[in-house]
């Protein structure tokens, strides 16, 4: 039940684009169209739950029993290059056309605070590594949920008749800050 | 004291080697992976048809600039079979492959400023061949409704010259976006923008 209650924490109650404002630049670049933000989705998701199952072996047995937890950020920052350049070579294998749409946002995944945020915020909240590595899935499913949510919703702004001064980058911002205003009504399901 | 100073020296270390040793690893990882997974002949082939214009117009003699770059790479065909990119096209192609530029072959077609296809909506009857010709599907329509070209998508191949039973369908010089600061020619008058081109423009700035 508590294992639930984190997933539905991190995806909805505070979601971390919507309420806690990480992970914009990849939320409002990739969201113009929905075929590159499903695959962009589904490249952070893999990228965030790995992320954070790393980082947390990586401080519960090297960092902390050498007493190295000052190093935390410039190790967690290195695993995630790491792990962003895999999942590119991957992709660029084996969906080429994906990896062309995803173009820059794909290395930008590494400087994806969102995928940073999620290994502090394990630390500070003590998770273990089941608890790390459902929170990292679940941030990733809200972060790729409201992406796919506001590439949709961007999909069809632009057929719509908006008036001239609000097209394109203005009305994604107020359609995303509507968003927001939305995932408010989440607060005070889950106390995590 | 000196126990002091070992055991900072002794931390110093740990830490150097711990993030040498976590560089080390994902170093060695990333090359794994990069050389199991990694693009190999393909990455030729993609550069390539980068070069190439993408106006899918098939004077080189192959279906699209794509199938183009296959033949380039494997060798089976010259550098200098695409009008569309013209002289300047084959240059870049010679300095990608480390090739003598050659000249263009001239019996191809000759290279024309970028066009763009503008039908006669007038005349158009709405038979959809110009639309089955099309190779990027830049024309719009419906049988017997009239046609009309997506000027963004339309490379200008004339293509859908040929098929056209009312020859409705002529190519225009594709009007360039504005471009800031005005350029002026050798004799000093404003240059029409509408007939500039990128090549021009690159000819000009040669010259």
């Amino acid at each position: 039940m508590d294992l639930a209650l984190i997933i539905i924490s991190a995806a909805l109650v505070n979601n971390f684009v919507l309420i806690q404002f990480l992970g914009l630049c990849p939320f409002l670049g990739v969201s113009s169209q929905l075929e590159g933000a499903a695959g962009m989705a589904m490249a952070t998701t893999f990228v965030l739950t790995l992320a954070s199952v790393a980082s947390y072996c990586l401080t519960a047995w090297i960092l902390e029993p050498l007493g190295l937890e000052y190093l935390r950020i410039v190790a967690f920052i290195v695993v995630i290059a790491g792990l962003v350049q895999l999942t590119e070579i991957a992709m660029r294998h084996a969906a080429p056309m994906l990896h062309r749409v995803l173009g820059i946002y794909l290395p930008l995944i590494t400087s994806n605070c969102a995928v940073l945020g999620v290994a502090l915020l394990n630390l500070r909240q003590q998770h273990s590594l089941v608890e790390s590595t459902l929170y990292g899935f679940g941030a990733a499913i809200g972060f790729g949920g409201v992406l796919i949510v506001l590439a949709a919703a961007r999909e069809r702004l632009a057929m719509a008749d908006v008036p001239e001064s609000f097209r394109g980058a203005p009305i994604g911002l107020v359609t995303a800050g509507l968003m927001a205003l939305a995932f408010m009504g989440f607060a005070g399901f889950a106390k995590l | 004291m000196s126990a002091l100073v070992v055991t900072i020296v002794a931390t110093i270390v740990v830490a150097i080697v711990v993030l040498v040793s976590l560089l080390l690893i994902i170093g060695l990882v990333l090359v794994f992976g990069a050389r199991r997974f990694g693009p190999d002949e393909d990455s030729v082939v993609e550069q390539i048809n980068a070069v190439l214009p993408q106006t899918q117009c098939a004077q080189c003699g192959y279906p699209g600039c794509r199938p183009y770059a296959e033949a380039i790479a494997e060798g089976r065909a010259e550098i200098n079979q695409c009008p569309p990119g013209g002289e300047e096209g084959v240059r870049e192609l010679a300095e990608l492959l480390g090739r003598e530029p050659l000249p263009l072959d001239e019996s191809r077609g000759e290279h024309k400023p970028p066009l763009v296809a503008l039908i006669d909506e007038e005349r158009c009857i709405g038979c959809k061949l110009c639309i089955e010709a099309c190779p990027v599907d830049a024309i719009l329509g419906a049988p017997k409704m009239m046609h009309t070209v997506i000027a963004a998508e339309c490379t200008g191949c004339e293509l859908c010259l040929p098929p056209c039973p009312v020859d409705c369908i002529e190519l225009v010089p594709r009007r360039q976006s504005f471009i800031w600061p005005l350029r002026f020619n050798s004799s000093g008058n404003r240059t029409d923008n509408s007939s500039a081109s990128p090549t021009d423009k690159r000819e000009t700035e040669h010259a």
